[in-house]
């Protein structure tokens, strides 16, 4: 009989193995569905972990999806660590792409380039300002900032909407639901001519290191940091709680936004409908993915990227439903929920099987979990 | 034939060995005790009798049958009754529907409320069962507990450490009431780590140290110290203490009132007193008294107070914030160790800058100043933890004490104010700790330390306080402070005593 027990200490190395204990499950699972599918695991699996990689293209577009997720990813990542639950980073990017578009369309064929620095700036702070009426109506009211973020993503959504099928269509457009092309110098430079990867993978790797020295390094980052792990030890240290909230909802939002801005400005080059593609959502997975840490989200934020390119690759070539982006971005994670079990537990093997009584779900509820059910003085 | 029997009872839990082979028995009738130290291993004990916790070797016989392990249904039928330490009652309920949740599948409430009416008139345990829960003083409830125990007709009830929350004239009350119980035939197995209770009520005691069972005896034949030593396995370290020469007037607090809801905490009314450099004063009482009140209007945290005011060294720090307090040198030691005074998940270095902000240069930590500051502090005062780099919560109850309280006194504080300080501390670490006050004390700082241990406070205090609905006593010398005198002022009886403690002339000059 297989038993978990608790562990005396956390084990810090299962912290490390467990994402990638994860992704063996994760990718066993993946092999499973394909051949549920009717299709080769071994030539679905390519396509999600060999594809994607081949050729400075592929690269690139790898890159271009995994920019906005480590983005975002890094300021959920302080966020979450600092017990504030924004899971409205979806509606903080379409804020930033609508404030980053709306300074894109005043620019014309003349503008300097330099043009791109107040598209990014204008993104950061819409994203901001989105963030900071759930920070808003926590402060003041005790609103939920999980209820408050995620309603207005469809909000944002709204809002999208009316912009594009309503003042900001494009007169040319023969009435589709778009805005008119920005002109070039709004255009976020490439690194490398033939791949589409852009500045904001420098950006984001930047703001990524940026994140964690501010969360690991910073007084400021170890009030959010305590504030999360211990309100209790925050009150007593004098750190103020109101000012954790706004800060990781004004950092949060501010990458969210400017990951927005990024979009718009480089790929997209326009405003659409179809400007939300997920990545607030996604980037949920990869901050957990990338243990809360940002420095964790620039590898969580490249695989699940590669999931995304992997899936679109899925229904061109094996036509399978798009949603198989999701049910693997699923597994992952509920793989990843699953492994963490085992920071804090063993398993071990249980020889002496003892006679089957009802009370064997008691004695699975009374394994020492809690403080007060631990032997007095235990270490 | 035993009540109970217990028989090479074995628990381990990762780390350490709460029980190792214990074995003990108890007669019908009979008071037993089960003696020993924080962390000997009682509660676990106590816990695989009642069958909370499976054992991992080991026999359990009622009345010489086998107790099935880890079924506390079981247990309750064959007339097991256990009052815990933690009361689990439903505060917005009254008492007889309290009850009736764990006896209402044999009696209808009616019955039951006038059951319990004749069962409290016939233990000596006045309570109107008709009353809500959130009413009751702690005495109370733990009243409520014990009926409940009670009206299941149990053959062994265990008491785990039932004096901890009571006064001392409700603790005779409690005997009284266990006496009577006893002569009626039931066993009852006794926890404490008083000696004075355990030889007052118990015919045979069975000492536990470190999981094992190093004594039996009988606590009526034995002496104090002698439990004591059978106790701690040493003779206890004695405290060396010269009388105080206090100083000049360093904290100083008015007729502070603090407004909190009932239901949620108690509040403070008209609370003054001073304290003096050179000394220490003690804050004693019944904890639910206002303690946590007071403690968190020193510390400055949450709300300014409804009215009144907190001087420090003469200036008024009513307003100000726990970082400004703690700037002008004033230092808390909180009781909550674990959450509040260190965080469980990160590593002691950086535990440092909770209290210590100044350790930042620019708003920046630097991690290897941090580091080797803490590895001295961690050496100077022998706190057994593997580097600066180890997790808070990794550490000892007693060595994260001593860890925090290093801390603290490395900034020369000139008042402290410290909360049960030795509460869950094995016996040298508390020695130690005490040790620590009192040279802090001599090198002229002002110390205020609030607990429930009245020996502690006896032992370490220069003058006494007693905190009682949220009520501060006139305070008590040296030579005024007896236990008899503190017990009934825990009851709030200290009438027209004295004036109140602090006059409001001393605080404004």
């Amino acid at each position: 009989m297989l038993e978990l027990t608790p562990r005396a200490t956390p084990s810090l190395r299962m912290a490390y193995l467990s994402p990638a204990l994860a992704l063996v499950v994760t990718v066993m699972l993946c092999a499973a569905l394909f051949a549920l599918l009717g299709q080769s695991p071994a030539r679905g699996l390519a396509l999600f972990f060999v594809e994607p990689f081949a050729g400075a293209r592929a690269l690139g577009e790898l890159s271009l999806k995994a920019a906005p997720l480590l983005l975002i990813g890094s300021g959920l990542a302080l966020s979450f660590r600092a017990n504030v639950w924004n899971v409205g980073a979806e509606g903080q990017f379409i804020a930033g792409a609508l404030c980053a578009a709306r300074v894109a369309l005043t620019a014309t064929d003349s503008t300097s380039p330099s043009i791109v620095i107040p598209i990014l700036c204008a993104g950061a702070l819409g994203g901001m300002a989105w963030a900071s009426v759930t920070a808003a109506l926590k402060d003041r009211f005790g609103a939920s900032e999980i209820l408050v973020s995620l309603m207005l993503v469809y909000v944002a959504e709204q809002l999208l909407g009316y912009l594009v099928f309503g003042p900001w269509r494009d007169p040319a457009g023969h009435n589709f639901p778009q805005t008119s092309l920005f002109a070039d110098p709004t255009r976020i430079p490439r690194l490398v001519s033939g791949s589409r990867a852009n500045v904001g993978l420098v950006l984001a790797l930047g703001l990524a290191g940026a994140a964690w020295l501010f969360s690991e390094r910073s007084r400021a980052g170890f009030a959010l940091q305590v504030g999360g792990a211990s309100p209790p030890a925050a009150r007593y240290a004098g750190y103020s709680a109101r000012r954790a909230l706004w800060l990781a909802c004004l950092i949060s939002g501010g990458l969210a936004g400017l990951a927005g801005a990024l979009e718009v400005a480089g790929p997209l080059g326009q405003l659409t409908p179809h400007v939300p593609a997920g990545y607030g959502f996604t980037a949920i997975i990869v901050a957990f993915v990338g243990r809360l840490s940002p420095l964790g989200a620039i590898l969580s934020s490249f695989l699940l990227s590669l999931f995304h390119i992997g899936g679109e690759l899925a229904q061109s070539r094996l036509a399978l439903p798009k949603s198989i982006t999701m049910v693997f971005q699923g597994l992952l994670l509920f793989s990843l929920l699953a492994s963490d079990t085992l920071i804090h537990r063993r398993i071990r093997w249980r020889r002496s099987v003892r006679a089957a009584t009802p009370s064997s779900a008691l004695a699975a509820a009374s394994a020492p979990t809690s403080s007060d059910e631990r032997p007095e003085g235990s270490p | 034939m035993p009540r109970l029997e217990l028989v090479d009872v074995t628990k381990r839990y990762p780390g350490v060995t709460a029980n190792d082979s214990v074995s003990m028995s108890v007669e019908p009738g009979e008071i037993h005790a089960v003696l020993g130290e924080n962390g000997a291993g009682k509660s676990t004990l106590m816990k695989i009798i009642y069958g909370m916790v499976r054992p991992d070797a080991g026999l359990i016989r009622l009345d010489g049958e086998a107790l099935a392990a880890n079924q506390p249904r079981a247990a309750r039928a064959r007339g097991v009754a256990m009052v815990f330490q933690h009361f689990s009652l439903f505060e917005s309920m009254t008492v007889a529907q309290n009850v009736w949740l764990g006896h209402g599948r044999e009696r209808s409430l009616p019955s039951l409320i006038r059951e319990l009416r004749r069962a409290s008139e016939t233990y000596g345990m006045p309570l109107d069962p008709e009353r809500a829960v959130h009413d009751l003083s702690v005495g109370e409830r733990q009243r409520v507990e014990l009926l409940r125990a009670l009206l299941g007709r149990p053959r062994l009830l265990i008491l785990d450490e039932p004096t901890s929350v009571l006064a001392p004239q409700a603790v005779s009350g409690l005997f009284e009431t266990l006496r009577q119980l006893a002569r009626e035939g039931c066993s009852i197995v006794y926890v404490s780590h008083k000696l004075d209770e355990v030889q007052a009520l118990c015919e045979r005691a069975t000492v536990l140290r470190a999981g094992r069972v190093v004594a039996r005896v009988e606590p009526r034949r034995e002496t104090t110290a002698s439990l004591a030593r059978a106790m701690l396995g040493a003779e206890p370290p004695r405290l060396e203490r010269a009388p105080a020469r206090a100083g000049a007037m360093r904290l100083c607090v008015d007729r502070l009132r603090v407004d909190v809801a009932r239901e949620l905490g108690t509040p403070l009314s008209d609370v003054s007193f001073e304290l003096h450099a050179g000394e220490i004063l003690g804050v004693a009482g019944i904890s639910g008294n206002g303690q946590r009140e007071l403690l968190a209007a020193l510390a400055g945290e949450g709300d300014p107070p409804a009215a009144g005011s907190i001087r420090l060294a003469g200036e008024d720090v009513t307003r100000t914030g726990p970082c400004e307090r703690r700037a002008r040198g004033l230092r808390l030691i909180p009781e909550e160790r674990l959450g509040r005074a260190a965080v469980a998940a990160l590593p002691l270095w950086k535990n440092m800058l909770l209290t210590r902000p100044e350790l930042t240069r620019r708003g920046w930590l630097q991690p290897s100043r941090l580091r080797r500051l803490t590895a001295r502090l961690l050496g100077q005062h022998a706190v057994k933890a593997r580097d600066a780099d180890a997790l808070a919560g990794s550490l000892s109850g007693g060595n994260l004490q001593k860890f925090i309280v290093a801390r603290e006194l490395d900034t020369e504080p000139s008042v402290v104010v410290v909360s049960q300080p030795t509460w869950g501390v094995d016996v040298g670490a508390a020695a130690l700790l005490r040790q620590r006050l009192v040279t802090l004390r001599d090198s002229g700082a002002a110390v205020l330390v609030v607990s429930e241990d009245l020996d502690e406070l006896l032992s370490l205090c220069d003058a006494l306080l007693v905190i009682s609905g949220g009520r501060l006593s006139p305070r008590l010398g040296a030579t005024e402070m007896s236990a008899e005198r503190i017990g009934a002022w825990m009851s709030g009886l200290w009438g027209s005593a004295a004036a109140p403690a602090a006059g409001a002339t001393a605080c404004s000059s």
